[in-house]
């Protein structure tokens, strides 16, 4: 009977999950002590900037373009929109130049470094999707330049930067699904892994 | 719905940007303020003290 219910797929996905991921390495009490520098806070930084692009955009969605562009609690959100996007590449590229820096795709940690430089990927496509969907001049002049570069590719016929409704549903819908998903999986695969170890003190890691 | 307090941008942004050119390189004022900022953040983070480290000296390694 037992042997029935260990095969049930939720009874293996709960033991995979406790197994690879428990409790407190998902939300351990401490670290290790080298993790006290200012270096290991652009990660976060970078989270928390995303979180509050996410939040500012919900609000202009909420409101749309013509209260945006005319009123000024819409001209507000709108550059706390822009500024918070400023803050999210700022962090992520301090912190991309951090782990750089200490190698910290030693020790199986391949995955996280490659789901990050995925997301910086991202990123720039979601932003640039962004700078299409202002409803401006700015947008219009963005999308008339970018046309060429990409109709050279032969991408134009399905990934079209003027067609405004696809340029703002991949900004608004699509890229932050997958922006969102790729760093859960880059912060859950950071907690899996725990913080890499420096790299004088345990060469044994290295490769 | 207009909340004017009279509070200006502390850099008047109004106006088109200011380029540098260099041989091939091509950047704007502002652009190149935030590479430079960047660079400043990331040798701050790894020169300056973390708040809080004594306490946690020989805790876990
Ligand atoms: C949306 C963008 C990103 C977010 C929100 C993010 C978030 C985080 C967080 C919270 C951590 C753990 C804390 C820390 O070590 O700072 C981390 C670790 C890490 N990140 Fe990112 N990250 C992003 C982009 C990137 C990029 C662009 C790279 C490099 C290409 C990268 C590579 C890494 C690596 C290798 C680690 C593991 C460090 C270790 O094991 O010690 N991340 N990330």
């Amino acid at each position: 009977m037992s042997t029935t219910i260990d095969r049930q797929w939720t009874t293996r996905l709960r033991k995979r999950v406790e197994g690879t991921l428990p409790p407190e390495k998902l939300l351990p009490d401490t670290q290790p002590a080298y993790v006290a520098s200012w270096i290991y806070v652009f990660g976060v930084l970078t989270l928390v900037a995303m979180a509050e692009v996410i939040g500012t955009g919900v609000i202009l969605a909420i409101f749309g373009p013509q209260w945006w562009h005319v009123s000024s609690v819409g001209h507000f959100i709108n550059s706390m929109h822009l500024w918070g996007v400023e803050i999210f590449f700022f962090a992520m590229i301090v912190h991309l130049w951090g782990k750089f820096a200490m190698a910290a795709w030693r020790g199986g940690r391949t995955l996280t470094w490659v789901t990050g430089a995925v997301t910086f990927l991202a990123s720039i496509l979601t932003a640039f999707t962004g700078y299409l969907s202002q409803t401006n001049f700015d947008s219009q002049w963005i999308s008339t330049q970018a046309k060429d570069g990409i109709n050279s590719t032969g991408g134009g016929a399905f990934f079209n930067v003027l067609n405004f409704g696809q340029m703002l549903m991949w900004h608004i819908v699509l890229m932050p699904i997958v922006a969102v998903a790729l760093v859960a999986f880059h912060v859950i695969l950071v907690r899996i892994k725990g913080v890499v170890p420096p790299i004088v003190e345990n060469p044994e890691v290295g490769q | 719905m207009s909340l004017d307090w009279g509070l200006g941008a502390l850099i008047n942004l109004n106006h088109p940007g200011h380029y540098l050119h260099w041989h091939v390189i091509d950047v704007s004022v502002a652009n190149l303020t935030v590479m430079v900022l960047m660079v400043v953040a990331f040798v701050a983070a790894l020169v300056l003290p973390f708040p809080g480290r004594k306490h946690r000296k020989g805790e876990e390694k």
